[in-house]
């Protein structure tokens, strides 16, 4: 397998505070890899450096063979790296297209139409509102658009922060039963989350991190199992 | 009645003005949460630059008045525009990290240097460009008439065309939408492949090139400019952009329409020496009242 992306050592400050510690990751193409954590284990912090913001201090992050990480957020996104951010950010007074459309800024609009029928098969929902304001959208409705949008640009790379913050346990369900139609199209993800038994459940891989540190890693399947993060992420049972 | 007519026509006409001004200011706060305060003098930047483009064209024998006012403002708004893209590189992206205060003093520096230089280089005496179109439209309403001069036929059109035209590039197109996602959330823009440093100078470069396209109109049809119009003008396409709501494009055009009837009708109906004080006491009113403007959003934040 080739390494897609590779975090090497990586740290970051916000002013005094040490957000990241020495992180080092590899995502390998076609796989699904997560981190979990709990709030402020730094987790954002991570996927935003990727894009510049904030600039990491030390290390290097390298994707596809190149040091991305003093690169501008545009050179990065237009570069096949796509995030689903966390808090969704969609552009609320733009229509539920519109917003789609913002996805293709890397790729141009000559897939669009192809690219957003293929959404709205993947999220029929999005279809129904496919004119209305952004804002009117639920919660779950906005969040499976700012993962659309995230696809819009044909990511060799989909970033996704916290997919299931602040939903209802059905409508989360319902997200990760379509996050696993687009890993079984060859998709590599990079998902971070708190809710480690979905995450864990769909990841290929995963790491948990805590306080900024890399504490565990292992398969999907093994961390699951592992008492630790039972006790610290599952509940305990 | 018919005086009340007359002052219409007339606001329609200063209210597209003051509306195609009002777009830059608006939309420069829209995406970056500054008044740009440089913008009046832009507009009296593009005033000097329409009586050279005239000058010239004249000089090299263009004759015919449609000849002469398409190159007028193909010229004016190119240079303007250039004006407005230099403007944002100099007062305001070096200062993209740093308190609005410093970014407020840049500004105002920034429109203390046009207003100086104008000066130098073109003399601090008042200037003046030929009447190019005369004559009028006239309608007869009991006893009295309301005129509309070609002029001002010309404006309205010119105006509203540019102003249908913006809005389509803001709502239709990628530029357009690359301006509001910039607007809405720049960080996530940035992170969708948006070079937003680029929306932001072409925003500068729309802004100006609007009050051109009023810059070239005004000096057309009125005559007359110094160095300082960009003041009072300034002032009252801001108050227009305020009353529309800050930050919202149509609230520009509509705030620029209201100011405008609204202040004919007082110069008409009350006092024509006080125009100028009632729209700034406008200014006044709707910033205790309702500072927000007519279609704006409620401010989060306060400059
Ligand atoms: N903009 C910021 N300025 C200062 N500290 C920040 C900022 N963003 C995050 N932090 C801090 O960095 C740490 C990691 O935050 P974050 O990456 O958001 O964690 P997570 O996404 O895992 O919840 C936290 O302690 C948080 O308070
Ligand atoms: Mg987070």
């Amino acid at each position: 397998m080739t390494t897609l992306m590779e975090f090497k050592e990586v740290d970051v400050h916000y002013g005094p505070i040490q957000a990241l510690k020495k992180v080092s990751l590899t995502v390998d193409e076609g796989e699904i890899v997560t981190m979990i954590g709990a709030n402020g284990a730094g987790k954002s912090t991570l996927l935003m450096s990727i894009f510049g913001q904030p600039r990491i201090s030390s290390g290097e992050i390298i994707y596809r063979g190149e040091d991305i990480s003093q690169k501008s957020a545009h050179y990065v996104a237009s570069h096949g790296l796509a995030q689903s951010p966390e808090g969704r950010r969609i552009f609320p007074s733009m229509s539920v297209e519109e917003n789609l459309l913002m996805g293709t800024i890397p790729i141009g609009m000559q897939h669009a139409d192809e690219d957003m029928k293929r959404m709205f098969e993947l999220f029929p929902r999005l279809e129904e509102r496919r004119n209305q304001r952004a804002s009117t959208m639920s919660g779950g409705e906005q969040q499976m658009l700012a993962i659309a949008r995230a696809l819009m640009s044909r990511p060799k790379l989909l970033l996704l922060d916290e997919p299931s913050l602040g939903l209802a346990p059905i409508i989360v369900k319902q997200i990760f039963e379509i996050l696993k139609d687009v890993a079984s199209t060859g998709m590599t993800i990079f998902l971070v989350e708190q809710n480690a038994n979905h995450a864990l459940k769909l990841a290929d891989r995963g790491y948990v991190m805590v306080n900024g540190e890399i504490r565990l890693t292992g398969t999907g399947a093994e961390l699951l199992l592992n008492p630790e993060v039972r006790e610290a992420y599952l509940g305990g049972h | 009645m018919d005086i009340v007519l007359q002052q219409l026509v007339n606001g329609l006409t200063l209210g597209s003005v003051y509306g195609l001004i009002a777009i830059g200011y608006t939309m420069v706060y829209g995406i970056i949460g500054m008044i740009n305060f440089a913008h009046g003098d832009v507009y009296m930047v593009s005033a000097y630059l329409t009586a050279i483009s005239i000058a010239l064209l004249t000089f090299f024998g263009v004759q015919s008045f449609p000849f002469i006012i398409f190159g007028a403002l193909v010229f004016t708004i190119v240079i303007t525009g250039a004006y407005g893209w230099v403007i944002e590189r100099v007062a305001y992206r070096p200062l993209r990290n740093s308190s609005r205060l410093s970014v407020l003093i840049s500004a105002i520096g920034m429109s203390l240097i046009l207003q100086n230089y104008v000066q130098l280089s073109q003399g601090p005496n008042q200037q003046g460009v030929p009447t190019l179109l005369s004559g009028a439209f006239r309608f007869y309403v009991g006893d009295g008439f309301v005129q509309i001069t070609y002029m001002k036929v010309m404006i309205l059109l010119i105006a509203f065309t540019g102003m249908a035209v913006l809005t389509y590039i803001i709502q239709k197109t990628k530029l357009g939408r690359m301006c509001r996602a910039t607007q809405q959330d720049r960080k996530m823009a940035s992170i969708l492949g948006i070079d937003t440093d680029k929306v932001i100078s072409s925003v500068f470069v729309i802004g100006s090139a609007m009050a051109a396209l009023a810059g070239v109109l005004v000096t057309l049809d009125y005559g007359a400019f110094d160095f300082y119009i960009g003041f009072i003008m300034g002032i009252k396409a801001f108050t227009a952009a305020v009353l529309g709501g800050i930050g919202s494009l149509p609230g520009a055009m509509l705030g620029g329409i209201i100011l405008g009837l609204s202040e004919s009708l007082f110069a008409g109906l009350v006092s024509s020496d006080y125009k100028d004080v009632f729209s700034f006491s406008l200014l006044v009113l709707i910033l205790i009242i309702r500072p927000s403007g007519l279609l704006g959003k409620p401010a989060v934040e306060k400059v």
